[in-house]
């Protein structure tokens, strides 16, 4: 929701990118305001996951121009683990697994190591149990995940929520969600998104990466942007979702790109 | 590599001091005459001097073993030393009659000596190069009719028992290292628990290398009458040298009706410096016998030291309704080699076995598992289970298995499953991404995977495996 006169969480400017050698973010600008929900949409190849990841600090990506601000604190100087511990929460889109580490283990490091940092007391097993199975009702996930191994033998709904699970223990400020809706069938999506939706509050702010509209009709987003060959090149209200989802992502691009002529080369083999 | 992983990996090795000590050390050279040598020092009966004859006899006939995935320059068996020990007084009477600096040395290791020291509640005994050096609480366990000490002492004062047993489980000319081991072999351990008995405490073997060109060929012998159980550890460190030192040992485990041996390693000999330079080559014969029925023999291990390590714990399950396990984790880094596994070896009706392999590969090191599980005619109704798996960290490391399974009858079950996984940027950047630094983060991946195996370890253990793996990985990852 847009609130008036609400602090800025995210400012990027000018950002450029690039995984070995190969240039993916070419001028990415994008200001988040506390409150806010922004739906990132986009073709593949467009540079969508390459930024959730670039503002999470994965080191196979190289940034080679601009600047990114939380709440005015320069992000790129940190390493990933401490952008986490400032606020920035990235649900992946493939979770990994993590074979004989119990779920509530895992799930207890975090929380305390965020808390720590934070300056807050940790929780003892006992404490972090009574915690986490509360925020488990939110997701409507039964206790066994606890005992379980993280991620391991989890459908892909169950691994979602576990994303959503840790978004609810550690409250970030900003929360990038990474293609959430891809593998979910509409159960899982609707419970997903309602977490999503309780979680949102006037204090943080949310970034959806998304394919397809289907999200959208359950996390209403406040901005629509389209990302195509490394910018953002539209933004619209949550209209522009569906009028994407009606005509395609070419008429934006090709707008984008303007006159430059599309040459493909075929060689006979 | 990342820097973040690197640094993690390449730890120093905190047990590689050497003790200033004088040392008692034979030249160089093997030979009838160095046999007869050690013999003599020992003061030995004449049947165990013939035992080392023979197994010097089948040694010489035999060639070194080509077949594990390990590579080392050929071994010159005449440049090693067969006999150090610590120069002391001949005998003992109380633990403070032993060398202070021997004292100093086990108490830098974490090793009590003295009976009232932290780990009360362990018996242990001490083996320093090639001699035991002292045991605790051996008074106390003789009260219930334990045995357990040097072996130099057993061949002494317990010659029936020694004889009885005596490579009854790996014969003298079994392997290549174990013929050799039989050969020349200095000291060890041996437990004798009687029938009936249960052992009150865990028992522990401490090793200890400290002369930079002996070999240590230690034997152990354990030996659990009919409805006795036992808990046994074992740890070994060795100082930093540039040289490779030689360890190979044989030990021996018999298992009588209904007996229980539990046999739990920590093995962290020096590993050789990050560009492969020394370390120790362990070279070592483990065999359990099953013999009793519903007999049990477990054996665990922990492996993160040695240059190269060789060895197969293994069971022969002789007895009905016996049962064999074995679980391991064998961690290799910089240019270790690891050839590990085991074998177990069904006989008797109904006999079951399970084997837990873990192993974890960084650095340029090799890590290979290899076992036999063999149902003979005899074992209907046998059943095994098998699962190996392996991980990697970093990418220039290799993780190999080699299972071997001859199934003779129709009514065995036996299960093998295996896999391999990889932490890389992408498992890290998960944990970084949720607040958790590479260290922990490794720690947390690789204690979850090698849990089946450290649930098995009596709990001091447990703790200092988990601690060693952290240590032992610290800077691998990133």
């Amino acid at each position: 929701m847009i609130y008036p006169g609400s602090k800025t969480i995210l400012e990027v400017r000018g950002l450029c990118a690039s995984v070995s050698g190969t240039e993916i973010l070419k001028g990415l600008d994008l200001t988040v305001k506390s409150g806010e929900v922004h739906a990132i949409m986009g073709p593949n190849g467009s540079g969508k996951s390459t930024f959730s990841k670039v503002l999470a600090g994965h080191s196979a990506y190289q940034v080679t121009a601009g600047s990114v601000l939380l709440e005015g604190k320069n992000l790129l100087d940190l390493p990933p683990e401490e952008r986490a511990r400032a606020g920035v929460f990235l649900a992946f889109q493939y979770p990994i697994e993590i074979p004989g580490v119990a779920n509530s283990q895992f799930l207890r490091l975090t929380y305390n190591t965020v808390q720590t940092q934070r300056g807050k007391e940790e929780l003892d097993p006992l404490e972090f149990d009574d915690f986490v199975r509360e925020k488990m009702k939110l997701l409507e996930m039964s206790p066994d995940f606890l005992d379980r191994s993280v991620n391991e033998g989890f459908s892909g709904g169950e691994k979602k929520r576990n994303e959503i699970l840790q978004m609810a223990l550690l409250e970030p400020r900003l929360a990038i969600l990474d293609e959430t809706d891809s593998g979910l069938d509409i159960d899982a999506l609707r419970i997903v998104s309602q977490g999503v939706n309780k979680l949102a509050n006037k204090d943080n702010a949310m970034v959806l990466v998304t394919h397809y509209q289907r999200l959208l009709n359950y996390i209403v987003p406040d901005f629509v942007h389209v990302m195509d060959d490394g910018r953002i090149v539209k933004t619209g209200g949550k209209e522009l979702a569906l009028e994407l989802e009606a005509r395609g992502y070419d008429w934006v691009g090709a707008k984008h790109r303007g006159a430059a002529p599309k040459v493909v080369a075929k060689v006979a083999a | 590599m990342s820097a973040v992983l690197q640094n993690l990996v390449n730890q120093p090795y905190k047990h590689g001091f050497v003790t200033d000590i004088e040392s008692d050390v034979a030249p160089k050279g093997l030979s009838e005459d160095t046999i007869r040598m050690i013999s003599a020092k020992k003061n030995e009966p004449e049947w165990l001097l013939e035992f080392r004859l023979k197994a010097y006899q089948q040694w010489l006939k035999m060639t070194e073993p080509t077949w594990p995935n390990v590579k080392y320059p050929k071994i010159d068996f005449q440049a090693i030393s067969y006999y150090a020990a610590p120069k002391q007084k001949p005998k003992l009477k109380s633990m403070d009659e032993v060398d202070p600096e021997l004292l100093r040395t086990f108490e830098k290791l974490g090793v009590p000596m003295h009976e009232r020291a932290v780990l009360a509640g362990v018996a242990v005994d001490v083996i320093f190069d090639s001699v035991s050096v002292a045991t605790t609480y051996k008074h106390k366990l003789a009260e219930v009719g334990i045995i357990f000490g040097s072996f130099s002492e057993a061949v002494h004062e317990h010659p029936e028992l020694v004889k009885k047993y005596l490579g009854t489980v790996v014969p003298v000319g079994d392997n290549y290292y174990a013929a050799l081991n039989s050969a020349v072999f200095t000291d060890g351990s041996f437990c004798f628990i009687p029938k009936g008995v249960k052992c009150p405490m865990d028992l522990s073997t401490y090793f200890r290398i400290n002369t930079q060109e002996s070999g240590q060929f230690e034997r152990t012998l354990i030996i659990a009458e009919e409805g006795a159980s036992v808990s046994y550890l074992e740890g070994c460190t060795a100082p930093r040298f540039d040289t490779n030192q030689l360890h190979a040992a044989v030990v021996e485990l018999i298992a009588l009706d209904n007996a229980d041996i539990k046999y739990s390693t920590v093995q962290n000999w020096y590993a050789g410096d990050e560009n492969g330079i020394g370390g120790i080559f362990n070279f070592v014969t483990k065999r359990g016998l099953a013999k009793g029925v519903n007999s049990r023999i477990s054996w665990t291990q922990v492996e993160t030291g040695s240059a190269i390590t060789w060895k197969y714990p293994s069971v022969v399950l002789q007895g009905e309704n016996s049962v064999g396990e074995f679980y391991s984790v064998a961690v290799t880094n910089h240019h270790q080699q690891a050839d590990t596994g085991t074998k177990m070896i069904h006989l008797g009706k109904n006999t079951r076995s399970t084997i837990v392999s873990k192993g974890i590969s960084a650095g340029h090191s090799n890590n290979s598992y290899r076992g036999l599980v063999k149902i003979a005619p005899t074992a209907a109704g046998a059943r095994n289970y098998s699962q190996c798996d392996s991980m990697l960290i970093g990418d220039q490391s290799g993780a190999h298995t080699f299972p071997y399974i001859q199934v003779r009858n129709n009514s065995a079950k036996v299960e093998h499953e295996a896999s391999t996984s990889k932490i890389g940027e992408d498992q890290l950047f998960y944990f970084a991404q949720r607040g958790i630094d590479a260290e922990a983060a490794v720690s947390m991946i690789i204690n979850g995977f090698c849990k089946d195996v450290f649930q098995q370890l009596p709990l001091e253990f447990a703790v200092e495996a988990s601690n060693l793996l952290s240590f032992k990985l610290e800077g691998s990852i990133g």
